[in-house]
């Protein structure tokens, strides 16, 4: 089974991405690109299983968010991890959009990356290589203190020194 | 001058291990190369043509004497026993070796400094007016803004990974000594007619291969929205930069390809949004901030009486009163100057100091100058507040260091870049360009009537010796793996900044010391009474020039 670091904990991941020729939705968790869920919006009411889908860092997040916000899990890909964009839609999907369930990171971001993903929102890691999840996780808490606010953190350090 | 506290040491040191154990595991072979890349840039380390380069950030430039010999101590022991002061206030090593990079980033941690984000696409070191605090055209100190501005973008956790490289600078007088228009983000210190401080906001400005003058988003930002205003510019950014080119990844870029207008507007519908939240400045933290830059304790001094005795001085002692001319300033402190240290000696790379001289300089801001100097982005050094009867012995034992060259704001204090010499970028060589120049104008009294004049000298189109906006611009290009140089002239870096114009075919490096004799044979020809040499290009254009540069020698 594979694995996906999240909240901390190494776990297994019951989502499966749909494959780009399927035609039809399988049942269980179903991670969909945003471009299948749409083509694919008569059948999901009906879907045994969750649904999830996956945004680009260049989303229009305004223009598309409503309806996500009803998923249990949103996915942002980076296409390469020097792309930040998926950094500013974490945010804003946590604090503009009061989202509550999982966003995950996945596609090309790396390991020295999680700290910062993680607080801005970001709360699982798919990797797409065989990086070392149980290290990996160590990188979460490489900093103890922070100066800015983001979706971990309501006040900056000045409202709180 | 800024102290840390507990939370900021916590910060720094952390950082520290984290990236002890990145270097660690990169030496492991457990990090890619071009994943490390942007993890060791963002920790100050670029690799140049003979090793790598580490750059250690001096928050607008303000240093210690402690830090100062710590700095000295670092260069010894980890280098080859001098640093470089750099454009942005900085200061980089030449020669670390990857290995002792944590070390040296722990010896740093100690006085109170690092080299977070001194490279890399995220937000740079900020900068300001190196005269900030005693400038007599003072609007207010842009240095509490610069350090809340510091703390505000260091592992700022949106903004590590933006299109490009971004940069923000301060000004806070009426002069401009900080190049603001020509960053990512200007910001102007302004009262509005209620006498409220806030700040003029400009954007898009920027050097590089594309040079652009920054425009105006916003005429009034009240002071308590700066952190706001600032997520919300580097969020649109962030978002929509150019992520394919990275020749079009500057925000320069997009503010042109939106106007102004439209990018002014989409940063305040963003903002409409974090306006009021709670990175909104409180009071508390303004004059905490604010506190840390208060003035030293001034002596009352009788100006008169104090300006004549140094006048008596000067009378007797023409190198003396050479370098009082040029190299110190008055501020809005009676009695006291400025002294702009010149790190411009003939024959040493301008802005190189070796471990001694910085030795000597720590030493000097002690006794001199409270403790503390100024990293200018002229690549000098200022040591501010001296008392007006000690600059004579200033003066001496600057002199003795090699530090007292009289040549500030001459054609001989050029800003130059590391060039071919160091840099892997490079088209050509610029050091010893700006080696020949000086050379060849050292007569004393012709420099000094030539009067002010930058000359600027960049190895290459990333513009990182500014040569765009030199009096005098000089640009080193490739013809066939050959060194050539362009010249350009008429550029300018204040309020009313302006960008140099190609004045022709470039020259082969043998032909510049002369090229640039004939500019100055045209304006010394042309000038009317005092005239500058870039009011005189103003006024005549660039024709005479030209014509004088590429006539037949006969
Ligand atoms: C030796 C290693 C160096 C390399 C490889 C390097 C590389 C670059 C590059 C590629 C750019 C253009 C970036 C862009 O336009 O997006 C640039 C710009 C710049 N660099 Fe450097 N640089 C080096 C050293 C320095 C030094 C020593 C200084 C200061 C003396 C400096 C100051 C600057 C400045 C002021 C800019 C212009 C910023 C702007 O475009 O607004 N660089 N550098
Ligand atoms: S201007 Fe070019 S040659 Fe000079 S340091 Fe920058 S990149 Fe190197």
């Amino acid at each position: 089974m594979p694995q996906v670091l999240k909240d901390h904990c190494v776990i297994e991941d019951n989502w499966i991405p749909l494959e780009a020729s399927s035609e039809t939705v399988p049942e269980g968790d179903v991670l969909l690109t945003y471009n299948q869920w749409q083509d694919f919006s008569e059948q999901l009411p009906t879907h045994n299983g969750s649904v999830g889908v996956i945004i680009e860092g260049n989303a229009e997040i305004e223009d598309i968010v409503e309806p996500l916000l009803n998923l249990p899990l949103i996915a942002i890909n980076f296409p390469k991890f020097a792309d930040g964009r998926g950094f500013s839609i974490a945010r804003l999907l946590r604090e503009r959009y009061n989202y509550q369930g999982e966003i995950r990171a996945v596609g090309g971001f790396i390991r020295d990356q999680l700290y910062l993903l993680s607080r801005c929102g970001f709360n699982a890691f798919k990797f797409s290589d065989d990086t070392d999840l149980t290290k990996a996780a160590n990188s979460l808490q490489d900093f103890s203190e922070t100066y800015q606010v983001s979706a971990d953190e309501e006040n900056p350090l000045f409202r709180r020194r | 001058m800024y102290k840390y506290d507990n939370y900021d040491h916590k910060i720094v040191n952390e950082r520290v291990e984290q990236f002890r154990d990145q270097t660690q595991r990169y030496l492991a072979g457990e990090i890619a190369d071009e994943e490390f890349l942007p993890l060791r840039l963002q920790n100050g380390l670029y690799v140049q043509r003979l090793a790598p380069m580490l750059r250690i950030a001096v928050p607008y430039g303000m240093l210690s004497s402690h830090q100062v010999r710590k700095l000295a101590h670092i260069a010894r022991v980890y280098d080859k026993g001098y640093v470089h002061f750099t454009t942005r206030q900085n200061i980089q090593l030449n020669w670390p070796a990857l290995e002792q990079v944590p070390d040296i980033l722990a010896a740093l941690a100690e006085v109170e400094m690092h080299a977070i984000q001194t490279s890399g696409n995220c937000i740079r070191n900020t900068t300001t007016d190196q005269f900030a605090g005693v400038a007599n055209d003072e609007i207010e100190d842009p240095r509490p803004w610069c350090e809340l501005i510091r703390q505000w973008s260091t592992m700022h956790p949106e903004f590590a990974f933006l299109p490009r490289k971004f940069k923000i600078a301060v000004c806070g007088s009426e002069e401009d000594r900080a190049a603001f228009l020509l960053h990512d983000i200007g910001l102007q210190l302004v009262k509005n007619d209620a006498g409220e401080l806030g700040f003029e906001v400009f954007v898009g400005g920027g050097l590089g291969r594309t040079p652009v003058i920054g425009s105006s988003i916003r005429k009034f930002l009240p002071k308590e929205h700066l952190l706001s205003y600032l997520d919300a510019i580097v969020r649109v950014y962030n978002r929509y930069g150019n992520r394919d080119n990275k020749y079009k990844a500057r925000i320069k870029i997009l503010v042109k390809a939106w106007t102004p207008e439209v990018f002014a507007q989409r940063v305040e519908a963003e903002w409409e949004h974090l306006k009021n939240g709670p990175s909104t400045l409180t009071d508390k933290e303004i004059s905490r901030v604010k506190r840390f830059f208060s003035a030293p304790d001034y002596q009352s001094i009788n100006a008169t009486e104090s300006a004549d005795k140094l006048a008596a001085i000067a009378a007797d002692n023409t190198a003396f009163s050479r370098w009082l001319d040029r190299n110190t300033q008055s501020q809005k402190q009676a009695g006291y100057r400025s002294v702009t240290l010149s790190l411009k000696p003939a024959g040493v790379a301008p802005g190189d100091v070796t471990d001694k001289q910085l030795e000597t300089i720590a030493d000097l801001a002690d006794r001199y100058s409270f403790g503390e100097l100024r990293a200018t982005h002229n690549q000098n050094v200022v040591l501010t507040d001296v008392i007006e009867s000690e600059l004579y012995n200033l003066w001496k034992q600057a002199k003795a260091s090699g530090l007292a060259t009289p040549n500030i704001g001459t054609i001989n204090d050029m800003i130059c870049c590391p060039g071919g010499d160091y840099c892997s970028l490079a088209n050509a060589k610029s050091i010893p360009v700006a080696e020949a120049i000086q050379r060849k104008f050292s007569d004393l009294d012709y420099v000094y009537d030539l009067g002010d004049l930058t000359l600027n000298i960049s190895g290459c189109m990333n513009a990182c010796g500014h040569h765009h906006i030199g009096h005098i611009g000089i640009l080193g290009v490739d013809k066939k793996g050959k060194e050539w140089y362009q010249i350009q002239i008429g550029g300018s870096a204040n309020k009313n900044a302006s960008l140099g114009k190609v004045l022709g075919p470039s020259l082969a490096r043998d032909q510049i010391t002369d090229g640039i004799e004939k500019l100055l044979d045209v304006y010394v020809e042309n000038r009317i009474a005092d005239e500058s040499f870039l009011s005189t290009y103003q006024r005549i254009g660039i024709e005479k020039f030209k014509e004088r540069v590429y006539a037949p020698s006969t």
